[in-house]
């Protein structure tokens, strides 16, 4: 029985702490740094040095140190039209693949991200031509790219946007582990009489920790199996994505606000399309309160059921992104102090917190379970009458 | 302007820690009296602070640069 072994268990718990470094790892070697590392030798190639000066001088030139940290940061939680695992600083070159741009303006544009070269090429799709904005947005632009306005906030025309993302692809492979395992698992079952084989059954306890401690508790036995379905979903949907985000991958799913949003708003859509005469009684005249007070009260509540959503998301996300940059801060420290002193401080501090953030990954997602299980339990609750109201 | 957004962060850190912080206490307290009940009381506890950490967060993100 090896996997008893503590030592063993210990190791590999080490092991997969360490994981964000190696991702974290190649941060200065990013595509700020690059861009000013390369502004020196691009110089005498006149053909794309008007573009590329463009590029550059929304960097502002030669910049900071302090600057290409937040730059860093600020690339990082965003997400990206290309899928970069790293890159050379010497060459400029990025070590990675790209991904398809899907674009809708007056018809429909689809070519690759690699068209863009990292924001510093301007991309033409028939007779249209796009550029890389340094929020990551794709800007109608003409044929020599210039961008009008802020240079963060480009007043240009957008395309509506479809491309598969990094995110997006973060998501469907997600999705397709998730779909082989718990397909695999649930087969099992029947195949085996009842006790589970495979990859799926280290899932198992997990899923009747769901059931038994957060989806009966909290919605009741009548009503909590129609809730079941999503409550698994979205606990291991937003696991999965949070540990993927602290892998060298360095993508960053449920650290992004549109996507948490999408999350908050079917629990929100659940909530309120399943509800009964009860729960909206209780928000609009609910009972064993004075009248005066239920005219005050009933606007509080109407509140509540757009707050309720709101705080999901905004908690899943905050905790998410704060991790990121908190870690990408602390190994920001090598490069601030440049010497030994920096190095093992940041390791030590960056193995604690990325250590923490394994622990932060599993409890989000349970939070996430746990509040939409309590929010769908009140919206199935029935009508006590043996009990007071308060 | 970034001065007071650094005093409003560290407000908001204040109010949310000692939150979080009298929620930990009263949860440790209520442990010690009722052994048994140790996974109820963890469940509330932990409702509770990230109830008390998403309002942290809300506030977080008003004083926030962007």
């Amino acid at each position: 029985m090896l996997f008893s072994n503590k030592p063993f268990q210990f190791t590999i718990a080490i092991l997969v702490a360490c994981l964000p470094l190696f991702g974290f790892a190649n941060e200065p070697q990013d595509s700020v740094k690059t861009h000013t590392e390369r502004r020196t030798l691009v110089t005498d190639e006149t053909d794309h040095a008007a573009i590329k000066e463009s590029a550059h001088e929304a960097h502002g030139g030669a910049l900071t140190l302090g600057q290409k940290i937040d730059a860093y940061k600020a690339h990082h939680v965003l997400d990206a039209h290309d899928f970069t695992l790293f890159s050379d600083e010497e060459t400029g070159k990025h070590f990675g693949f790209p991904l398809p741009i899907i674009l809708w303006d007056n018809g429909l544009h689809i070519f690759s991200s690699s068209k863009f070269d990292h924001g510093n090429a301007v991309a033409e799709s028939n007779g249209n031509y796009y550029k890389l904005g340094h929020d990551e947005k794709i800007y109608k632009t003409d044929a020599a790219g210039t961008l009008a306005g802020d240079e963060h906030h480009p007043t240009n025309a957008k395309p509506i946007d479809f491309s598969i993302t990094k995110n997006v692809l973060s998501m469907m492979i997600v999705s397709l582990i998730m779909f082989l395992i718990f397909s695999g698992l649930a087969k099992s079952y029947s195949k085996n009489g009842g006790i589970s084989a495979g990859f799926g059954r280290i899932f198992e306890p997990l899923v009747l920790y769901i059931r038994d401690e957060i989806a009966i508790p909290n919605i009741g036995e009548k009503h909590y199996k129609k809730y079941m379905s999503y409550l698994l979903t979205i606990f291991f949907f937003v696991w999965f994505l949070n540990i993927f985000g602290l892998t060298p991958l360095g993508i960053n799913v449920t650290g992004n606000i549109a996507i948490t949003a999408g999350l908050a708003i079917i629990t929100a859509l659940i909530t309120n399309f399943t509800a009964n005469k009860n729960y909206w009684k209780h928000i609009f005249w609910m009972p064993g309160v004075p009248t005066p007070m239920k005219i005050i009260l009933a606007p509080i509540e109407l509140l509540g059921v757009v707050i309720k959503p709101f705080s999901l998301m905004i908690r899943l996300y905050a905790n998410i992104i704060a991790g990121h940059i908190v870690l990408m801060s602390l190994i920001a420290l090598i490069f601030i102090f440049g010497s030994l002193i920096g190095g093992v401080l940041s390791f030590l501090l960056s193995f604690a917190i990325s250590t923490i953030e394994i622990l932060v990954a599993l409890l989000q997602a349970y939070i996430f379970t746990m509040l939409s299980a309590l929010y769908f339990g009140s919206a199935v609750e029935e009508h006590h009458h043996d009990k007071a109201h308060h | 302007m970034t001065i007071p957004r650094i005093i409003g962060a560290g407000l908001v850190v204040i109010g949310a820690g000692i939150g979080i912080g009298k929620i930990g206490g009263s949860a440790m307290d209520a442990i010690a009296r009722q052994p048994d009940a140790t996974g109820k009381i963890q469940t509330a506890m932990l409702i509770a602070a990230a109830l008390i950490e998403g309002i942290g967060f809300a506030a977080l993100f008003a004083v926030s640069e962007n």
